[in-house]
This record gives C-alpha cells, sequence and structure tokens, in this order.
C-alpha cells in the first residue's frame, strides 16, 4: 500500500539554524495523524516542505508516492492545506474564491464542481456568506473558507495546521465532525494543533517534535500508557500526613496527586489515606491525558 | 491549461473591479496632459511636418500609459498577494512557472491596451490622428506593455514592502517613460541628450509606437522593434528564471 505521507531523512537549514533535522515519518492512507510540538519545534516547516513552500536541505518527501520536487503537480493535487494563517484575497467572495481554488487545480466549472462547493458550504456552515467579500467575514469564517479551500479539489491527503485557533467552540464541533467524515470516506489527515484534547480524541497515531526532531512517534493509546497514568486526586482538610508524602506524585494547588493503575487502587489509596489520618474532603480520578504525555515527553 | 485560465482570469477580474482606480483613472491622468500640454505648446513645431503637436502627442501619452499601467499591474498584484499572504493560494496548487508568468503577464497587458485604448479614444477628441500600420502599432503596444508587465514581475519578486516597489515605479519607471520622448521628438534635444536618450529602451517602444500612426520616426522601426523585442525576451527569460528557482516565493 502507498504511504499517503512518506518522509525520509528531511533537513532543513537556514544558515546554522537547523529547523528540521534529520526527520522521517510515515503516514498511510486512511489514518488520522497528529503532528504536536512546542512553538517553534518544525511543524509547520515540515507542512511546508510537503506543500512545496520550502525546498528540503536534505531528505525526500511524497505524498500518495509523488515526490513533492521531481513529480510536483501530482504531489500537489493529491494534497490540501489548511494554513496556519488566515489568508484571504479581498477583491472576491467566498464562492468565487472556492472557483479560483479549483481551477488552479486544473477544475472546470462544472455543475458538479457548484454542487461540491455548495456542499462545503453547508457543511461549513457558510452557505448564507457564499456571496459575500471575504473582507466581511468574521476571523472564524475566514479559517473555515480557508478549510474549504484546501478541500474543494478533494484531495486525498488533508493536513490541517491549527484548524481550529480562534474558531468558537460549536463550529469546532462542526468541523470535525466533517472532518471525521471525510476521514471515514478515505482521506488521510494529518493534524497539527495545540488543544491536545483534540488530538487525543480524533488521533489514532501521533508524532511529538521537538527542536527540529521527532522525539515520540507511536499510536495514541501506546502514548498513553507509557507517558501518562491514571491519577487519583484528592483535597484534605488540612496538611498530607508526612508518611504518605512519599507516595504523592505531584501537588498542584490544593490537590495531591497519586498514581493509581487501575480503579481497584482507589479503595486502598483512601483507606491508607485515612489511616494516616487525612480528612478527605473532595477527591477525583483522571485518565490518562495527551497533556501529560506531552510535558513528560518535551521535558525528556 | 485550466489552472493558466483561472489565474488568468483571476488577475484581469482583480483588475477590473477596481477599474476606477486601474483604467479609468490613468485615462483621466492622460486627458489632463494631454489638454495641459497642448494648450502650452499648441503651435510649436512638431517633429514631422505636417503633423502638429497635439497629434504627436496622443499617440506617446497612449504608449506611455500603457507602459506605466502594464508594470503597475504585475508588480502591484504580486507584492500585494505577498504582502497580505494570499500567494499561498496559487504556490499551493501545481501551477508551473510558465503558468504564473503567462497569467501574470496577459492580465497586465490586457490592462494596459485598455488603458491605452481608452486613452487614445479620448485623445481623437483633441486632435485627429492618422493611423499608418495597425500592425506596427499593434506589435508595439503588445511588445511593450509585456515588456513592462515582465519588468513588474521582477520588481514585485524583488520587493519585500510597498515602499521599495515605489522606490522602483518612482526612481525608475517614471523617468525613463518621461525622457522617452512622449511630450517631444528627440531630435529637438541638444547632441548628447539625444544620444543619451538612445540608451532609454523606453524612447524606442515610444518611437515605434509612434511610427504605427506617422509612418515617421526618430530612428528606424526595425531598430525600434529589435529593441523592444531583445530587452522583452531577455527580461522574460529573467523572469522566468527567477519564478522558476522560486525567488523570494518559495524558501
Amino acid at each position: 500500500m502507498t504511504a499517503a505521507i512518506d518522509v525520509q531523512g528531511v533537513e532543513k537549514r537556514y544558515g546554522s539554524f537547523v529547523a528540521l533535522d534529520g526527520v522521517s515519518l510515515t503516514i498511510a492512507e486512511g489514518e488520522f495523524f497528529a503532528l504536536l510540538g512546542p512553538n517553534g519545534a518544525g511543524k509547520t516547516t515540515l507542512i511546508s516542505a510537503l506543500a512545496g513552500l520550502t525546498r528540503a536541505s536534505a531528505g525526500t518527501l511524497s505524498v500518495m508516492g509523488h515526490d513533492v520536487v521531481s513529480d510536483y503537480r501530482a504531489a500537489r493535487r493529491a494534497l490540501g492545506i489548511v494554513p496556519q494563517e488566515i489568508v484571504f484575497d479581498p477583491f472576491f467572495s467566498v464562492r468565487e474564491t472556492l472557483r479560483f481554488q479549483a481551477g488552479y487545480f486544473g477544475l472546470a466549472r462544472s455543475t458538479a464542481l457548484d454542487r461540491w462547493i455548495d456542499e462545503l458550504l453547508a457543511k461549513l456552515s457558510l452557505s448564507d456568506k457564499a456571496d459575500l467579500n471575504m473582507r466581511q467575514l468574521s476571523g472564524g469564517m475566514k479559517r473555515r473558507v480557508l478549510v474549504a479551500q484546501a478541500l474543494v479539489h478533494r484531495p486525498p491527503v488533508i493536513v490541517l495546521d491549527e484548524p481550529t485557533a480562534g474558531v468558537d467552540v460549536e463550529l469546532r464541533q462542526t468541523l470535525w465532525a466533517f472532518i471525521r467524515e471525510l476521514n471515514a470516506a478515505g482521506h488521510t489527515i494529518l493534524l497539527t494543533t495545540h488543544y491536545l484534547e483534540e488530538a487525543q480524541q480524533l488521533c489514532s497515531r501521533i508524532a511529538m517534535m521537538k527542536l527540529g526532531k521527532i522525539v515520540a512517534l507511536d499510536t495514541t493509546d501506546h502514548l498513553l500508557n507509557a507517558f501518562s497514568e491514571r491519577v487519583l486526586r484528592v483535597k484534605l482538610d488540612g496538611e498530607l500526613p508526612a508518611t504518605q508524602v512519599a507516595l504523592r506524585t505531584r501537588l498542584t494547588g490544593a490537590w495531591h496527586h497519586f498514581a493509581i493503575h487501575d480503579l481497584a487502587e482507589v479503595e486502598t489509596r483512601l483507606a491508607a489515606l485515612r489511616e494516616a489520618g487525612a480528612r478527605i474532603t473532595s477527591m477525583e480520578v483522571a485518565e490518562p491525558d495527551l497533556e501529560e504525555v506531552f510535558v513528560n515527553v518535551m521535558n525528556k | 491549461m485550466i489552472g493558466f485560465q483561472t489565474l488568468l482570469l483571476k488577475e484581469v477580474l482583480r483588475f477590473w473591479k477596481v477599474g476606477f482606480q486601474t483604467v479609468a483613472a490613468p485615462v483621466l491622468t492622460a486627458l489632463l496632459y494631454l489638454f495641459i500640454f497642448s494648450h502650452v505648446m499648441s503651435g510649436s513645431n512638431a517633429a514631422f511636418p505636417g503633423v502638429t503637436y497635439e497629434q504627436f502627442l496622443v499617440p506617446g501619452l497612449a504608449m506611455m500609459s500603457m507602459l506605466q499601467n502594464a508594470f503597475a499591474n504585475t508588480s502591484s498584484s504580486l507584492i500585494q498577494s505577498k504582502i497580505t499572504g494570499n500567494i499561498l493560494f496559487i504556490l499551493l496548487p501545481p501551477l508551473s512557472h510558465w503558468n504564473f508568468y503567462g497569467a501574470y503577464l496577459i492580465a497586465a497587458v490586457v490592462r494596459a491596451l485598455a488603458v491605452g485604448l481608452g486613452v487614445f479614444l479620448v485623445g481623437i477628441f483633441v486632435a485627429h490622428v492618422p493611423v499608418h500600420s495597425v500592425v506596427w502599432i499593434v506589435v508595439f503596444a503588445l511588445l511593450g506593455s509585456a515588456l513592462l508587465a515582465a519588468l513588474g514581475l521582477i520588481a514585485g519578486l524583488w520587493a519585500d514592502k510597498f515602499d521599495q516597489l515605489a522606490a522602483f515605479q518612482n526612481f525608475i519607471i517614471m523617468p525613463l517613460t518621461f525622457l522617452s520622448g512622449v511630450f517631444y521628438s528627440i531630435r529637438s534635444l541638444p547632441e548628447f541628450w539625444q544620444g543619451l536618450s538612445h540608451l532609454n529602451p523606453f524612447f524606442y517602444m515610444i518611437d515605434g509606437f509612434r511610427y504605427g500612426f506617422f509612418g515617421k520616426s526618430d530612428v528606424s522601426v526595425w531598430l525600434s522593434f529589435g529593441v523592444t523585442a531583445g530587452a522583452f525576451f531577455c527580461l522574460s527569460a529573467v523572469t522566468l528564471y527567477l519564478l522558476k528557482s522560486g525567488y523570494k516565493l518559495r524558501q
């Protein structure tokens, strides 16, 4: 099976600064994949190299088996990119913008194209804005137009670079429902986001980048198991008894954290605390989360 | 081909949607030049026997307007797209450097021809201008506009901010167009300045274009054609090289 995205030994240097330092990554067709990392980790540079906006100093990149340099036309046709920055052409309406974008990818005006544009607009709650000039849209609407622009040529691989920044909760849900639908229909999705809970919910595999390198690459479940654990958090009336301090994994505000391996351990831990003289006023059990994985991986 | 056609249509609509600014305003400016200069210079000797100053002025003004607007179209479109970031929309699709070059260039020529036709139409109300050779008129209109469109692409690629582009326009394009014999025949200049004018490629575009109307020119029309065509091919080669290399577009 052809990889949807194949990145091998990619380096990008700007003078002495190394933005990408030997990145290798393969994303299979149909995957919902997250690329995470702090600002400046190299995520956007990697996406730019895939899109042909940046030329890699070394290594190869391909989209659906097409090299992004030697077979750039086929590679770009296979790729739809939602950029991080909100950009728009102030001369045109939403519909004109989408028709032009489809045309740049070689799609002639047709009733089928117009139907697809109408469908995209409906899915992204933009139907009533179709004939408005781009300048008249809010930031969130402009971002949704960028999503529509990335999808208008029906690319098999879709890259979303921070697609939900500045989009309100309701529309974010609408957007994710649509992207999930596309993924279910076979589209490969590569997502970068700072909303880690979105990546955790949506993506089956995750790569984490730091200083131009991939520092973690695994399935979401494996990463959660390897770098995060179920935690019992308790609030106490008074201090934590001295005998229990060594067992505490973390203290955030008034919450004392204790690692537990399964739910059966909750009662044992609570009993031990009571026995030691602690008076529990509040408690909660937190499941493993990607934020903890992220913090642990980045601090490794 | 559809990608190229779409980009061309987008570029034509881009200036057409602001037609007052991009077509009507240059025509009005040329008309003002025509009224003022023809009033001040009325009765003075034109370059060629049997040609009044007003007649002499109309083709020169039309060509000057075409050249300036062809340059303005490509350069302003490109720098606006670069600065606002929407250049991304044409960098992501599978458009080749030839598509890019062709669409921007032809759109600029379309705008230049619209402006040139507008200036000519208002000009003939002021002075009757004969037509000696439609072929030469069309050849110089197309070649001159295309040459400046290519130069505008180079300037638009090179400039990182509007200020740099304005400097290019005000310190290179404007002096070269104004000193190219639009308002006078270079034969009326002292020998030194005549020699200097022959180094100005804009002079050949204006002189050749004017030949198409009067059948008379300061230098051979073939020399003007050779210089204009040569300059166009050289600038086109540079433009295509820059576009292919991704100069200031792709890192």
